[in-house]
């Protein structure tokens, strides 16, 4: 909690501090970006009100993928074009917009909401392991069984554990796991790879 | 006096987090500054140069240029990737295990080159022993000998009598084989084992069998090459109780519980 002048108005100090709480933002921030608004025309700050209210007010876990949602399911969940035999595992709701910026990808997709993190107290019951475990029981006692998993969890070693954790337990569900591939980044530079990158690129490397 | 604005050490990646828009904020452990916090500038993006050189418990050769706040890394090289710790679930658990550890028993800013050697060879024994939590027993009797919380094991911790079940049996060798030996106390308070006459009086203490009190002395004397080349002679009751015991007294020690254990154990039951 900051400790502003006192000769300062209630109101503004209450902003004050309800913008230091927030990640990446101190005392100095938080007054910078107060004083901007006190400046700024009354429609910066009513939609920024509204915004903010919105997006506690109308969004949701979505029922099935566990995305953030104005609907449930979610738009690509209730998208009869998708391919719902075939389920992408990622970190968090950001990964399935950065995926799905790609265009290239058909099918479904299932939020964790984390990654495994002993250091941090996060195991995998903090996950959302168990909806994908009961998403995939579900859809595999119908004619629509899910055709594979594709984990998609970041390539750090959280990541990497997360991954072999969910892979054990998929291995009896008869279910395709896969992972997504490792290597080089477009614009990379071989002389600054890394030697798991470099060993994973030469693994994965292909016909041309 | 003026300090170089860059400056290079060798590291081991202790903790991560995300900060700011694309950088990394690490906890490094290092040999000659001991602990300290840094930025990764753009470490986030994938086409970043330094990404793939500071994973989590990678030992590292650093760059380091001055900041304000933080130092911020300039160049980094893997020496060590510790490849073993991604590939499989439980000896990475083990891997944050004994950073933790380490985390927890070392202050920012304090020389400690004998507490890194210690991570650095335990990184490598959880990579590479076929019995991962053995090594992380052994980790933990080295990291309380390094950091003067060695358990008293060979003499009563609070009266420096000899223990019933020396009197009875000589050697600790003997102890594994007999199951007819006494138990023996072990107290987290006094830092060890304690004799009948102390334990009477002591509290919050655990019961430990002969096998018990061999195995964790064996975990104090021996080098880690002759405990696995007899550690299928452990029973794993020995195993479990030397394990509570030890997290027992490291959780005294710390005033505290340690996070990573929960994981391992659900990893451990699965198995």
């Amino acid at each position: 909690m900051t400790t502003p002048n006192r000769t300062l108005p209630p109101s503004v100090v209450r902003l004050i501090d309800a913008f230091a709480q927030l990640p990446g933002i101190g005392p100095k921030s938080a007054s910078r970006l107060t004083y901007y608004l006190l400046r700024a025309p009354s429609e910066v700050s009513l939609t920024l009100a509204d915004a903010l209210r919105d997006l506690k007010t109308l969004t949701r876990l979505c029922s099935v993928c566990l995305n953030i949602t104005e609907r449930d399911p979610c738009e690509i969940c209730s998208d009869p074009a998708r391919d719902h035999s075939l389920i992408c595992v990622v970190e968090e709701p950001l990964d399935v917009v950065a995926i799905e910026r790609s265009r290239s990808f058909t099918g479904v997709y299932h939020v964790l909401h984390g990654v495994i993190s002993p250091m941090n107290g996060v195991g995998p019951d903090d996950l959302r392991l168990r909806e994908l475990l009961a998403r995939i029981d579900k859809a595999n006692a119908t004619r629509q069984p899910v055709r594979e998993v594709i984990l998609a969890t970041n390539p750090t070693l959280e990541g990497e554990n997360t991954a072999s954790f969910i892979q054990r337990k998929l291995a009896g569900a008869g279910v395709r796991v896969t992972r997504l591939a490792r290597g080089l980044p477009v614009g990379g530079d071989l002389e600054y790879a890394d030697e798991i990158t470099l060993s994973r690129a030469l693994e994965g490397r292909q016909d041309m | 006096m003026s300090r170089a604005r860059v400056y290079a050490t060798e590291a081991i990646i202790l903790r991560r987090a995300d900060y700011g828009e694309a950088d990394r904020l690490l906890t490094l452990m290092t040999p000659q500054l001991g602990k300290l916090r840094v930025i990764a500038k753009g470490a986030r993006k994938i086409t970043s140069r330094k990404a793939g050189h500071i994973e989590l418990f990678a030992r590292v050769r650093l760059l380091l240029a001055r900041g304000r706040t933080f130092d911020i890394v300039s160049q980094a090289e893997v020496i060590e990737a510790h490849r073993p710790l991604r590939e499989d679930v439980l000896r990475g658990g083990y891997a944050h295990y004994l950073g933790e550890l380490i985390d927890q028993f070392t202050q920012e800013g304090n020389e400690d080159p004998a507490l890194y050697d210690l991570l650095a060879n335990g990184l490598m024994w959880i990579c590479d022993v076929p019995r991962p939590a053995l090594a992380a027993r052994y980790f933990e009797m080295r990291l309380l000998t390094i950091a003067g919380y060695r358990p008293q094991l060979f003499r009563c911790a609070r009266t420096n009598a000899v223990l019933e079940v020396d009197q009875l049996a000589g050697s600790a060798t003997d102890a594994v084989a007999s199951r007819s030996l006494p138990e023996t106390t072990f107290s987290p308070a006094d830092g060890g084992a304690l004799c009948a006459g102390a334990a009477a009086a002591a509290r919050d203490v655990l019961k430990i069998t002969p096998a018990t009190l061999a195995v964790m002395r064996m975990l104090q004397t021996a080098t880690l090459d002759q405990l696995m080349a007899v550690a299928d002679k452990f029973s794993d009751q020995a195993l479990h109780q030397a394990e509570r015991a030890i997290r027992q007294y490291l959780s005294y020690v710390l005033e505290r519980g340690l996070r990573s254990t929960r994981f391992i154990a659900e990893i451990e039951r699965e198995q």
